[in-house]
């Protein structure tokens, strides 16, 4: 606005006061520490790992620099045979990963798009005033609280193919005929995993969710009543609108979160074909094979494929990170 | 204890001037009320003032000191916010010896200046308690008294009289006028919507409007020379009757204004104007005749005492000589003297 | 009432039992089990038939799992320390004052904390070995750093920024400098609002298992997620369920009484963590 200052003021024009520069110097070194932190435990082993997807480090060269520079060999590479075939190689020719990003992709999609429809419903029950509202919170946030690897023992154990009582339950309804091998048989153990995803994440939702309906105002509620508007259409119209940011925020973390899977995974449906997501089969390639080069070229991409996710979110979303807005 | 110098202050924020050049003297133990209609700047001013935003371009002196790059703290200020703004986790003594506390005085100085301000104030016994504990005037006696025992040169109040009910609100008026008596050098500046404060309280009355200063003067000055429409219109209750066209040509301008107090009701075809009664309001002490003219809002008119004028009956005004005000297109005063008169 | 509201009342309560049943009933379950040894732990029953607490000695005796406890609650307790120290001044910062970038910078920080934890596992893992900390907790409080520290400073940041403008005007006034103003005037404000986080992250740390997996390996170095998921028998085959039943009981009591006291705050908590849209 250099319009509008006249020319006496210009002298001062970029001058802060002593109490801004304070706070600013102050802020700066508030700031410091944390930034220096996080940029050892993050950026840093983040900038290594990216390295090393361009090297042929395995567990025996990783720490003593005898790795070489691979260039992109890790992710894609071709070599023309004697007879002429072309063959390729690297992460990206490789259909264990494409089978883990199908895996990672589906589990994603379905385990986020279930919990958002139940915690939604949960939540919608939960807003509701009933005797023992109180309790039933409490008793929702239990699976949230339960540790994902107890979790998985936990489920691991009701879904057992000889003495689970899954089984049991489902043999005594007439479900089933036989007991099924739930986490073992590959066509089951995608469907064990969501399950158990889905009971323990569906309260996180259901409690985002319900901070949001509450902060929509009674009235609203009351006066659609009044004027004899369907509970339904009232639904659809009002509540889902005003729960939309909220909503958008809680699927998005999930997902993110979701994209990331590896502990349940990893404990509840071992070595198995139809469950391997990105990030076990990354942390199979580093921590069982040694690969560090290919595992950490399968970990980049996990990395690329979420940061496309982050950026979208901050740029679609358009959500008030600062606070400045508000 | 301090004279205040406004040079050409402005203050920007990104894209948005919101004080657009300001000049400015406030006497030494003035009393100055900054007032006029939200988002005109006056609260933005006074923050300045204290040093809580910095000023963009322009210079401010007290006692001719230049001011514009000193901390809040050391500028000699002490202030009263709109909420009060208590340490809620500290007792009422805790409170007002804060300050003192980091400025490292003693602690017998430091009992003695709160015990003085709390002795003041009334609110002795409520030393121990924590601002939760008290009630809304009892919280504004405290942040009173936490800008007393600073000893400030400047008095800053925020708009402190919005967060009480109206009953609230003219006994602490009274005690922040009594507090400008008692602390006879101390400079004190004070931000309020409401011109009722302002000319209740003021020394010296500024009023702002978008940024810049409008008309500084006495509440007297203010109440009977406004210097443009919009003081005239702002200052006084009701507001002051607005005519133009027709009513306003005779008169050579293009507004003709006229206080409420100063329309007379006379005899059938003496007045200046013919007009209907369209609503009365009785104040108990005052009434209020809304008086349709033909003009585009009706005229007020205060008559003290009951009058008995039904309404829809027909009535004639007479405006007290000398007391209009009359203003041309650019909402300025006509100087030149009528003719006519 | 009408027959139809009668019905949908019925429904109502058939969906809240419904959800109290299948929240609750693994739980039930897992301590259902850790009370039954033998072949009794392998026919399914739904309501308690014997109270035997052979599994909950079988693995309080083993040294290893009051080990892993340990460890456990040293890692995230220190953890869940470091991060409220480093995260209570910079959310200051971040909620207070306005610099430029500040929103890049809040932007940047979640981002981290939605990082995917094996991208940087190999490099952090060069990182310990260099530090020497290999195999010792301190490689797990510093790895925990990178999720516990983002989620301190983005819900800190949220609840610094609800306080009040004017107390910090005050004591800006008063002539507190910005260390005071945090310290002798936010603090004790914030306690709560500390307290939550310092829970939400302690539970963060407490269930962590990728970074405790790759980076310990002695079995009385584990926390107690490892020691759980590779709790097993003599052979493969033979898994343990008994112990394992019981120790996840053990680990997850406290943590449910934790939740279930905190439970208002946790809720303010997690919301706050989720970004006011």
């Amino acid at each position: 606005m250099t319009t509008t200052v006249t020319a006496p003021g210009l002298r001062a024009a970029r001058q802060e006061t002593g109490l801004q520069q304070q706070r600013a110097r102050a802020a700066f070194w508030f700031l410091a520490p944390m930034l220096l932190m996080l940029f050892f435990v993050a950026a840093w082993p983040l900038f290594r790992s990216i390295m090393f997807s361009f090297t042929d480090a395995t567990a025996n060269t990783i720490f003593n620099g005898q790795s070489e520079w691979v260039g992109f060999d890790n992710y894609l590479t071709w070599r023309v045979r004697d007879n002429g075939d072309i063959r390729w190689r690297g992460v990206l020719a490789d259909p264990d990963w494409w089978n883990a990003v199908w895996n990672t992709v589906r589990f994603a999609f379905v385990s986020v798009t279930l919990e958002t429809v139940l915690g939604l419903l949960v939540a919608l029950v939960l807003n509701a005033e009933f005797k023992g509202r109180g309790f039933v919170r409490a008793a929702i946030l239990i699976p949230w609280a339960i540790p994902t690897i107890v979790s998985a023992r936990m489920w691991g154990w009701m879904l057992n193919d000889q003495f689970g009582i899954i089984n049991d339950l489902l043999l005594q309804l007439n479900l089933i005929d036989s007991p099924i091998a739930w986490t073992a048989r590959p066509d089951t153990a995608m469907i064990a995993v969501l399950i158990v995803d889905i009971w323990k994440t569906t309260p996180f939702m259901a409690l985002l969710m319900l901070a949001g309906l509450q902060m929509i105002p009674r009235d609203m509620y009351e006066s659609a009543k009044i004027d004899g508007i369907h509970p339904v259409k009232v639904f659809f119209r009002v509540t889902l609108p005003l729960l939309r940011p909220a909503l958008m925020v809680a699927v998005i973390f999930r997902l993110l979160d979701a994209l990331r899977i590896f502990d349940l995974i990893y404990v509840l449906t071992p070595r198995s074909e139809g469950t391997v997501t990105m990030s076990v089969l990354s942390y199979l390639n580093l921590q069982q094979f040694g690969d560090y080069g290919e595992g950490s070229a399968q970990s980049t991409l996990l990395f690329l494929i979420i940061a496309v996710f982050v950026v979208l979110y901050i740029w679609l979303g358009r959500v008030d990170l600062s606070g400045e807005r508000s | 204890m301090a004279n205040i110098q406004l040079r050409n202050v402005t203050k920007t924020y990104g894209a948005v001037t919101v004080i657009k050049g300001i000049d400015l003297e406030i006497r030494r133990g003035e009393f100055m009320v900054f007032v006029g209609p939200s988002g005109c700047g006056k609260s933005t001013l006074l923050r300045l003032i204290s040093g809580l935003e910095s000023i963009s371009t322009g210079d401010m002196y007290f006692d001719g000191e230049l001011m514009n790059n000193v901390m809040p703290s050391k500028r000699g200020i002490a202030m009263v916010f709109q909420s009060y703004a208590l340490y809620p986790h500290m007792t009422v003594y805790d409170n007002m010896a804060f300050g003192m506390k980091l400025g490292g005085s003693s602690k017998s100085e430091m009992e003695a200046r709160v015990r003085r301000a709390a002795s003041m104030l009334q609110i002795d016994h409520l030393l121990d308690r924590l601002p939760k504990q008290l009630s809304g005037g009892q919280r504004q006696r405290v942040a009173i008294g936490r800008a007393i025992v600073r000893d400030p040169r400047v008095f800053l109040f925020d708009e402190p009289l919005s967060n009480l009910d109206a009953a609230l609100r003219v006994q602490t008026r009274l005690e922040i006028a009594k507090l400008h008596h008692e602390m006879r050098d101390v400079t004190m500046i004070y931000v309020t919507h409401d011109q009722v404060e302002a000319m209740t309280l003021a020394d010296r009355i500024c009023v702002l409007r978008d940024g810049l200063v409008e008309q500084v003067g006495t509440p007297t000055e203010l109440y009977d020379h406004p210097n443009s429409i919009f003081v005239a219109g702002f200052i006084g209750s009701p507001k002051m009757n607005f005519l133009d066209g027709q009513f306003a040509a005779p008169h050579g301008c293009a507004t003709l204004g006229i206080r409420s107090e100063h329309i007379d009701i006379v005899p059938q075809g003496a007045g200046l104007w013919t007009g209907t009664v369209i609503h009365a309001e009785d104040l108990g002490s005052d009434n209020y005749l809304f008086v349709d003219l033909g003009a585009k809002e009706p005229v007020i008119v205060r008559q003290p005492g009951k009058v008995a004028i039904p309404e829809g009956s027909t009535v004639s005004l007479m405006p007290r000589a000398g007391l209009l005000h009359r203003f041309d297109e650019s909402g300025r005063p006509v100087q030149a003297p009528l003719a006519a008169e | 009432m009408t027959a139809s509201s009668i019905f949908w009342n019925v429904m109502f309560y058939i969906g809240v039992a419904l959800i109290v049943l299948v929240a609750v009933f693994p739980f039930y379950y897992a301590v259902l089990s850790s009370f039954e040894t033998g072949t009794q732990l392998f026919i399914p029953n739904y309501l308690p038939q014997s109270f035997d607490l052979s599994n909950y000695t079988s693995v309080l005796t083993a040294r290893s799992f009051g080990r892993s406890v340990l460890n456990s609650v040293f890692v995230a307790s220190v953890t869940v320390i470091a991060a409220l120290f480093l995260a209570v001044t910079a959310s200051y910062a971040l909620a207070r004052v306005r610099f430029r970038g500040r929103g890049l910078l809040l932007m940047t920080i979640l981002a981290v904390s939605m990082f995917p934890q094996i991208a940087v596992l190999s490099g952090l893992f060069e990182l310990i070995n260099w530090l020497g900390l290999y195999n010792t907790p301190w490689s797990l409080i510093l790895s925990y750093t990178i999720f516990t520290l983002p989620f301190t400073v983005w819900v800190l940041t949220t609840f610094m920024r609800d306080l009040p403008v004017e107390i910090e005007e005050a004591a800006i006034v008063d002539g507190a400098s910005p260390w005071i103003i945090i310290s002798r005037v936010f603090l004790p404000l914030l306690w709560p609002a500390l307290v939550t986080t310092g829970l939400l992250a302690f539970i963060g740390a407490w269930n962590e298992f990728l970074f405790a997996l790759t980076f310990t390996v002695d079995e009385s170095r584990r926390t107690v997620p490892v020691a759980i998921a590779l709790l097993s028998g003599a052979s493969v085959q033979e898994i343990p369920w008994g112990p394992i039943m019981a120790a996840s009981v053990l680990v997850t009591v406290p943590l449910i009484v934790l939740v279930l006291i905190f439970q208002r705050k946790i809720v303010a908590g997690l919301t706050a963590g989720g970004v006011k849209g």
